[in-house]
């Protein structure tokens, strides 16, 4: 649907190198990053909004490579709603069907279908500066797939929200996405969202992409250390490969299979670690003696720091586990984890 | 509360400014009686130079609009190499003392210049004349345009530009539909700052055109000839007008952008 050859940018504060990417039709797929890793150039080099060095640019079937925005069938919606202010709700929404030719009854259909889905109706007449976030996000939404287009680019359409509001457009996003044709293209940096919503995602570091795959792909497979701490792998070691073993600084985790390569990575998500008081009599095959050495208060979750030989893991545990193992930093403890929690790259 | 002193330092500068503008332009208003303002009022000469005043500058005004917008644009929206140089050029007439912007002009328009025998030719003169006349109050009066403009447009995010474009509207109806109507109100203001200089503007013009007179110089003339009690109502008047014509102005549309 998307395809992106070879793509080089240069601007100022911004470098993109390089990018391959294919985008499905009617898929929604996430493009997820740190700050300033160049999401955002990346979609508005799709929407033609900045000027690219090298590459080319496929939307459906059609080179877009030289064509200006209003040319490529793409609409965006933008972190900071970036509606026109002047305008009321109403004439926001119609704005793009000054430039479309577009049949009457279809135009009323579709905007009779979006004020319905993103709750829109009883605003139609408000002007901007009179909406909360999450009403101006829905009309932002609302004008960009009111023109129909092939794509939709949305930069970060959640971030600005109140928690409650950035539940309830993520919603309307969900929704629209099932019962629409068009693909969606959201670039976000934060993973928990992808997760929620994407099909497939690509992370990207200082303008480069590190990973392309299904999010599950890159959440349990993360292939490279960035992408494993993106995506919340806090326990992160270089090792190296012997059979079914990794061993990390004296320390031997069992993969209970064999690595691809004789030097790497492995990487534990902090909460596929358990920690206990005795040692366990389960499935799991790792288990390490060690010493608590600091507890982090998250909120609902500690994250404790246990020190075992040359190594600092972190686990998440909830407060109630805390309370119940009687916790406290010095404590002598044990660590396990299943050898398929245990990801090598 | 008690207030600091420095509270009643601010306080005191502020009185000794207020009192320093209001109190000159006050005697101005009142001295003349009404017998005489009336008396000036319907002297055909200074009919005539005030209104050449407000036309003249009014032009000056749609000149700077018409040729310094799309300026104003383009130094809000891009980054060039000698942007600064640009912005430092367009200051320029700010700077310069005023009669020497009538010796500039004068020199380029005048006969011993190719450019002035080339307006000879064409039957366009600028000596003594309305265009040389609009033709100065543009060149002290168009940074004044440009600059609240500029403002006005740097205060518009791109991102709406953006988001027209990507919903299908050209570069041209983007500017018409968003980017105009969201800085008209600076560029209202850029008007009528353009305006308000270009009708004090005494020194330039009355090198470059003593005659056809313009109201400054027709203020001027009659307090070298008759002294400061003739010249006061002429300037109440000019004062007046103008006063009368940027309220107007302002009111009507800070109105319209309060509706919308």
């Amino acid at each position: 649907m998307i395809t992106i050859r070879g793509l080089n940018i240069d601007l100022r504060e911004f470098q993109l190198r390089n990018i391959n990417l294919e985008i499905r039709e009617n898929e929604f797929f996430i493009l997820m990053g740190p700050t300033g890793a160049g999401k955002t150039v990346l979609l508005e080099a799709i929407a033609g909004l900045v000027p690219i060095k090298t590459g080319e640019i496929y939307i459906g079937d059609r080179h877009v490579t030289g064509l200006p925005p209003e040319k490529r069938d793409i609409s965006i919606v933008y972190q900071d709603y970036a509606l026109f202010p002047h305008l009321t709700v109403m004439d926001n929404i119609t704005y793009g069907l000054h430039f479309h030719k577009i049949d009457k009854r279809e135009a009323r259909e579709r905007l009779a279908q979006l004020l319905d889905v993103l709750n829109l109706s009883h605003l139609q007449q408000r002007l901007p500066a009179n909406l909360s976030g999450g009403e101006k996000q829905r009309v932002s939404v609302a004008r960009a797939l009111m023109v129909n287009p092939r794509v939709l680019l949305l930069d970060e359409p959640l971030s600005a929200l109140d928690p409650g509001f950035r539940e309830e457009v993520r919603g309307s996003l969900k929704r629209l996405h099932r019962t629409s044709s068009v693909t969606f293209l959201m670039v976000t940096h934060d993973f928990a969202e992808a997760l929620s919503l994407a099909g497939r995602a690509a992370v990207m570091n200082e303008g480069r992409i590190e990973q392309v795959g299904s999010i599950q792909d890159i959440f349990q497979r993360p292939s490279s250390t960035f992408v494993a701490d993106f995506v919340g792998m806090k326990n992160l070691f270089a090792s190296n490969f012997k059979d079914t073993r990794a061993v990390v600084q004296g320390l031997e985790v069992e993969l209970g299979r064999e690595a691809a390569n004789r030097r790497g990575y492995i990487a534990i998500r902090p909460e596929d670690i358990v920690i206990s008081r005795d040692a366990l009599t389960s499935s799991m095959r790792n288990s390490f003696r060690g010493v608590v050495i600091g507890m982090l208060d998250q909120g609902f979750y500690y994250e404790v720091h246990v020190r075992a030989g040359n190594l600092t893991f972190k686990s998440l545990i909830t407060k109630r586990s805390v309370f119940e193992l009687e916790l406290q930093e010095g404590n002598d403890v044990f660590l396990s984890f299943k050898s398929a929690a245990v990801h090598t790259f | 509360m008690r207030r600091e002193p420095f509270f009643w330092i601010t306080v005191s500068c502020g009185l000794v400014i207020m009192a320093f503008i209001i109190i000159p332009l006050i005697q101005l208003i009142t001295a003349p009686s009404l017998e005489m303002l009336k008396e000036t009022v319907q002297d055909k000469n200074v009919v005539r130079s005030i209104w050449l005043s407000m036309y003249t500058a009014g032009l000056a005004a749609l000149i700077s609009f018409v040729l310094g917008t799309p300026l104003a644009y383009l130094l809000a929206r891009s980054d060039f190499r000698g942007k600064r140089l640009v912005e430092g050029i367009i200051d320029l007439p700010i700077a310069i003392p005023h009669p020497v912007v009538g010796i500039a002009i004068l020199s380029v328009a005048g006969r011993n210049h190719w450019f002035g025998q080339l307006l000879g030719e064409l039957g366009i003169r600028v000596m003594g004349s309305v265009t040389g006349i609009v033709t100065v109050l543009t060149f002290v009066g168009i940074p004044f345009y440009l600059n609240a403009t500029k403002a006005g447009f740097e205060a518009i995010s791109p991102r709406l530009e953006k988001v027209s474009r990507s919903l299908g509207a050209s570069m041209f109806s983007t500017f018409t539909r968003i980017t105009f109507p969201l800085a008209r109100r600076s560029m209202l203001i850029g008007i009528i700052m353009c305006c308000a200089r270009a009708i004090s503007e005494f020194g330039a013009v009355v090198i470059v055109a003593y005659h056809p007179m313009i109201a400054p110089v027709l203020i001027y003339e009659r307090f070298e000839a008759y002294g400061l009690r003739y010249s006061q109502p002429v300037a109440v008047w000019l004062v007046s007008i103008s006063l009368i014509l940027f309220l107007l102005l302002r009111i009507l549309t800070l109105h319209k952008v309060e509706e919308e």
